[in-house]
């Protein structure tokens, strides 16, 4: 009897035969003639093929092995990544095949789909940030950060990159590491740190550590030293907090995954990517734009591709060819469904619920929280003991607790707390803090 | 309602179908005091706000009822042409069948939820995966090392050249400034080996794609620090000179990159690290099924040999007696993303693998090049071949013939739209005249190729009879050609409220 | 297309037109053609100097860049802003609006060295045989 090897391949030995028959080969061997003997292989040394069921059993048996937020577990990590609400509208939307399973579309007449959506995305950073243009999307925030400071050094043809301290450790690494292959230096500067050497400052508003900057002086430095203005931001903030466009950044990015994404144990995310319209040829990445077809009905297309690897090789803007899409669709479909006023709700649930979290805590024996500071979700703890112990103490009963910043600051804890965490995990937490800094 | 809301009501570009082709955004179709979605009450005291300075005034986001919404993105979904939806033999994009199953997993809690600032005692479950997967990926390859952090393709290829840079750093020899790339590769090749600031060195191919040996021979010297090389090449060819190029690098004190992209075209057949390549990258959503969700997320690993181990990206997986931990590579050329790569996509693919198995990828590849075979064998008597013999998982044609008789590559494309496939890759690689490059995938049944070739002999007897037809294609589809011209001299790249 | 026969051509396709010790480049209708669409110019501002056979500007179609060579050295003296707004004039009119700068020549010798539109026209058909 006819059998196919596997589900995910259709044809049948007597397929096959049909088919190397026409061919003119006698078997598949002869297909792979051109491989040197010397480099021939058998096979693999690998595990045999798991059915379906096997292999769910298999993979959830791994997924158990994690705790997650979840099931009675609160979590108070933020740090870069962050738990926010999901409308059920946004997943059946993400998980529809047409939306999936296509490529870039680089054959508009049967993508539209994907090409609004995208054009959508474009137009929502834009409203969100208050920026000129955007891209359709980067890998993450922190390579979107990366992209934005090289891009600066195109822009003003200096060799130096000035990070503001605010700015999230990893993604200052990320700069780094995009920065080691031009040679470009990457120094972590103080509030005016900026020289007329550095193509740009970067900050990141609100900062790692939970802060609100004075953006607008930061500002000041940078265009004092000659420099780009670069701000990393989170979007979720933007329901009430001023966008970077109404402190002057030339450029602005945002780690996206706040807007209906999972966190995923860190990927994959999406990076926001705007400018002002002056830069716009030289900004990365995928760009959409609306046009009209042969009767005048309007269409989207990718455009302005002479930026990009495809054309330009090796004087290309970037090397980056994906935007991240499925992800940017649910950021798309996300902003949508919470629309004008539910992004702003959720921000300000955010913050009052961080600034309540925040006094609670402070009034805990043996914890300290700087109030006098204005903040958005996250802000740091002093603590009693080491965090780490600490939060070994709160996993026991069930919470996932901040992330230790002790390399930052003494005996600290960055904890986040959003429209997830209700008031009685905020209580709970504040409990399991007390008894854990005895 | 004002007098202006109803002439916004009746602009030409209103939406002339459910669908929304050319139709109204989620801006204009946004009424004030609708809503997508209800949110908690606050269940806390409020604190006084932040000075005003911090606060913005306006938002201009779209207000949709929840129906409004799920109209219009499924409608906008049924003007894609996807892999769910049919034929998709786009040259060295690889769209295979996405396994459901893999989205399942991807989707379960213990999996999506995982936040990755968790300690490592609770992810234990995520680093194990990383960890197998991690595993298979040396074996597959042959190599000896693999780190999955890098967010796609091209931040494999940057990962892996600036590998190499810091490699020849770490043993004190910074005269190597060039980076050789054959002119058949892919764009991403050299715009990577510029990113990490190397001097890019043009190596011409003969008519097979393949490296002109002699030129090579003049140019490898101890001012190249590495050559980037596509294996298969991108015509589809596996290039049986690959052993001897790599052994040019090596005396040479030079290491050599594989682009693994189209590993599937010899899985199982023959491994990277057994021809001498130092550090090769693998796109998982190519070879191993992982959705391209319209233009990402990917995932691209690199894989490396023990001498440059040592400078993989940040972080790694490692297993140490009781557990798996993440850790930092003692010379790690540092982070590439803010965490630890595209986890949910390296779900997806592991979960692939394990499905297939050892013996199921040797299926993937076999099939894979039996495909692309047939399809050769059907067209080539009406299609001029790039080169004429057996071929991998693509083959390559040329719409030259076409060409002379009135319709060319671009329309023979747009034409297929109208038979119901998605096109070929069109016009690459640069270095085949009206260049077609066509990639079945081991996925793919006879009857589906059959039919494609089917129309693929018509349209060419349509370049004869009827070119007319195949000039002024697609007519079939949501819309037809687009001006790309008018997008590109005077781009509108967001919406603005009607004046 | 007819090559207009007051102007002096280079074999990458520029043309100058000669007045006095100033000229005026552009690209020739049978570079426009290749091209295809042109989308977008990139010009030195005035004040640059540019020198004969090195680069000086880019120019794009939807799918293709191509750099822009000088055909002489000299000082820019004007650049064709208008193709800002307008870089389709390349294409519908590429020896009169679709010009691309004015040069003061620094060395009016280097013209000898062009070709004359009969020697341009059999140069194109020889390259395209």
């Amino acid at each position: 009897m006819a059998s196919s090897p596997h589900p995910y391949i259709a044809n049948t030995d007597e397929d096959r035969r049909r088919m190397l028959d026409a061919v003119g080969v006698a078997s598949s061997d002869e297909l792979f003639a051109d491989i040197p003997l010397e480099f021939r292989i058998g096979g693999l040394d690998l595990p045999s093929a798991l059915s379906e069921l096997e292999l769910t059993r298999e993979m959830a048996d791994l997924a158990h092995k994690n705790v997650v937020a979840a099931n009675g577990t609160a979590s108070f990590l933020g740090a870069g990544a962050y738990r926010h609400f999901i409308p059920s509208t946004v997943a059946h939307v993400v998980s529809r095949g047409e939306y999936a399973t296509a490529y870039t579309p680089y054959q508009p007449e049967i993508s539209q789909g994907t090409l609004q959506t995208m054009f959508e995305l474009q137009s929502l950073t834009c409203e969100l940030t208050g920026m000129d243009v955007a891209n359709a999307g980067m890998y993450d925030g922190a390579s979107a950060l990366a992209e934005a400071c090289l891009m600066t050094c195109r822009i003003t043809g200096r060799e130096r990159i000035a990070v503001h301290s605010g700015v999230n450790p990893d993604w200052i690494e990320v700069v780094r590491t995009y920065a080691f292959g031009p040679g470009l230096a990457v120094d972590v500067v103080g509030d005016t740190g900026a020289t007329d050497q550095h193509a740009c400052l970067a900050v990141q508003q609100p900062a790692f550590l939970g802060g609100l900057e004075d953006v607008w002086s930061l500002g000041e430095a940078a265009r004092a030293a000659g420099a780009l203005y670069v701000a990393a931001v989170d979007p979720i903030s933007l329901g009430m907090l001023t966008p970077p466009g109404g402190y002057g950044a030339d450029i602005a990015v945002a780690e996206g995954q706040s807007l209906g994404w999972p966190v995923n144990y860190g990927g994959p995310y999406i990076g926001l990517f705007t400018c002002k319209s002056d830069y716009v040829r030289q900004m990365p990445g995928r760009i959409v734009g609306r046009t009209m077809d042969l009767d005048g009905r309007t269409g989207y297309v990718l455009t302005l591709q002479t930026r990009e690897q495809h054309i330009r090789r090796e004087r290309a803007t970037s090397n980056i060819c994906t935007s991240q899409q499925l992800v940017g669709l649910a950021a798309t479909v996300y902003l949508a469904t919470v629309g004008k006023h539910g992004l702003r709700t959720i921000a300000e649930t955010c913050y009052h619920k961080a600034r309540y979290a925040a006094a609670q805590i402070d009034a805990l024996a043996g914890y300290s929280v700087d109030l006098s500071k204005p903040a958005f979700k996250e802000f740091v703890v002093g603590c009693p003991k080491p965090p780490a112990e600490i939060n070994e103490r709160l996993l026991e009963r069930d919470i996932i607790g901040g992330l230790d910043v002790s390399h930052l600051v003494e005996a600290g804890m960055l904890v986040c707390v959003t429209e997830m965490n209700t008031r009685e995990d905020i209580d709970r937490f504040c409990d399991a803090l007390a008894e854990a800094g005895r | 309602m004002t007098m202006t809301d109803e002439y916004v009501s009746l602009d030409p570009q209103s939406d002339p179908s459910p669908a929304g082709v050319g139709g109204k955004l989620t801006f204009d179709r946004s009424s004030s005091g609708r809503k997508g979605v209800v949110l908690p009450a606050l269940d806390v005291p409020e604190s006084p706000l932040p000075d005003e300075r911090f606060l913005r005034d306006d938002l201009r986001l779209p207000e949709m009822a929840q129906n409004e919404i799920i109209r219009y993105f499924v409608g906008l979904s049924r003007l894609n042409y996807s892999v769910d939806t049919g034929f998709y033999p786009l040259g060295s994009c690889t769209m295979k069948y996405n396994p459901k199953v893999n989205e399942d997993v991807a989707g379960l809690p213990g999996f999506a939820a995982v936040h990755p600032q968790q300690p490592a005692t609770t992810v234990q479950g995520a680093l194990e995966l990383l960890y197998e997967l991690q595993t298979w990926l040396c074996t597959i390859t042959g190599m000896d090392a693999a780190g999955l952090a890098p967010a796609a393709g091209a931040q494999g290829e940057l990962s892996g050249i600036l590998m190499i840079k810091a490699y020849h750093q770490g043993r004190g020899d910074s005269a190597r400034r060039k980076v050789l790339v054959p002119e058949s590769a892919h764009g991403t090749n050299p715009a990577t080996a510029a990113m990490a600031g190397f001097d890019v060195v043009s190596v011409p191919c003969d008519a097979d794609g393949n490296a002109d040996s002699g030129f090579l021979a003049e140019n490898i010297d101890e001012t190249v620090a590495g050559m980037m090389y596509t294996l298969p090449s991108t015509l589809g060819l596996f290039d049986r000179e690959v052993g001897r190029i790599a052994e040019m690098l090596h005396a040479n004190g030079a290491l050599l990159y594989g682009d693994g992209a189209n590993q599937n075209a010899f899985l199982s057949r023959a491994r990277f690290g057994d021809m001498g390549f130092d550090v090769v990258h693998l796109n998982l959503h190519k070879t191993f099924s992982t959705p391209h969700g319209g233009g990402g997320p990917g995932s691209g690993p690199v894989c490396v040999k023990s001498h440059l181990a040592p400078y993989l990206p940040a972080p790694v997986v490692s297993s140490e007696g009781s557990g798996f931990s993440l850790t930092r590579p003692p010379k790690s050329i540092g982070k590439t993303m803010a965490f630890h790569g595209n986890f949910g996509v390296l779900v997806r693919a592991l979960t692939y693998m394990k499905s297939l198995g050892g013996d199921g990828l040797r299926h993937v590849s076999e099939n894979a090049v039996i495909n692309a075979n047939y399809v050769q064998a059907r067209l080539k008597s009406a299609y001029k071949l790039a080169v004429d013999r057996p071929c991998m998982h693509e083959v390559v044609l040329s719409g030259s013939l076409q060409k002379k008789r009135g319709a060319k590559t671009l329309d023979i494309a747009k034409r297929l739209i109208d038979y119901g496939f998605h096109p070929p890759t069109i016009y690459f690689p640069l270095i085949v005249d009206e260049a077609m490059m066509i990639e079945p995938t081991e996925t793919e049944s006879i009857e589906a190729l059959d039919a494609f070739c089917d129309a693929m002999l018509a349209i060419d007897r349509e370049c004869t009879e009827t070119p007319e037809i195949v000039k002024s294609a697609p007519t079939s589809a949501p819309l037809r050609r687009l001006d790309e011209a008018t997008a590109a001299r005077k781009p509108v790249l967001r919406w603005q409220p009607s004046a | 297309m007819v090559s207009p026969s007051e102007l002096k051509y280079t074999k990458d396709h520029e043309w100058v037109r000669v007045e006095g010790d100033t000229g005026t480049i552009g690209i020739t209708d049978y570079a426009q053609d290749q091209l295809g669409d042109i989308v977008f110019v990139e010009l030195p501002a005035a004040g640059t100097a540019i020198a004969a056979a090195e680069k000086f500007g880019e120019i794009e179609s939807v799918k293709a860049v191509s750099e822009l060579f000088a055909p002489v050295s000299g000082e820019v003296t004007e650049a064709n802003d208008s193709l800002a707004d307008s870089p389709e004039s390349v294409n519908d009119d590429p020896y009169g609006d679709g010009w691309m700068v004015k040069v003061r020549f620094s060395d009016a010798a280097e013209l000898d060295g062009l070709m004359s539109a009969d020697e341009y026209e059999a140069f194109i058909e020889a390259e395209s045989a």
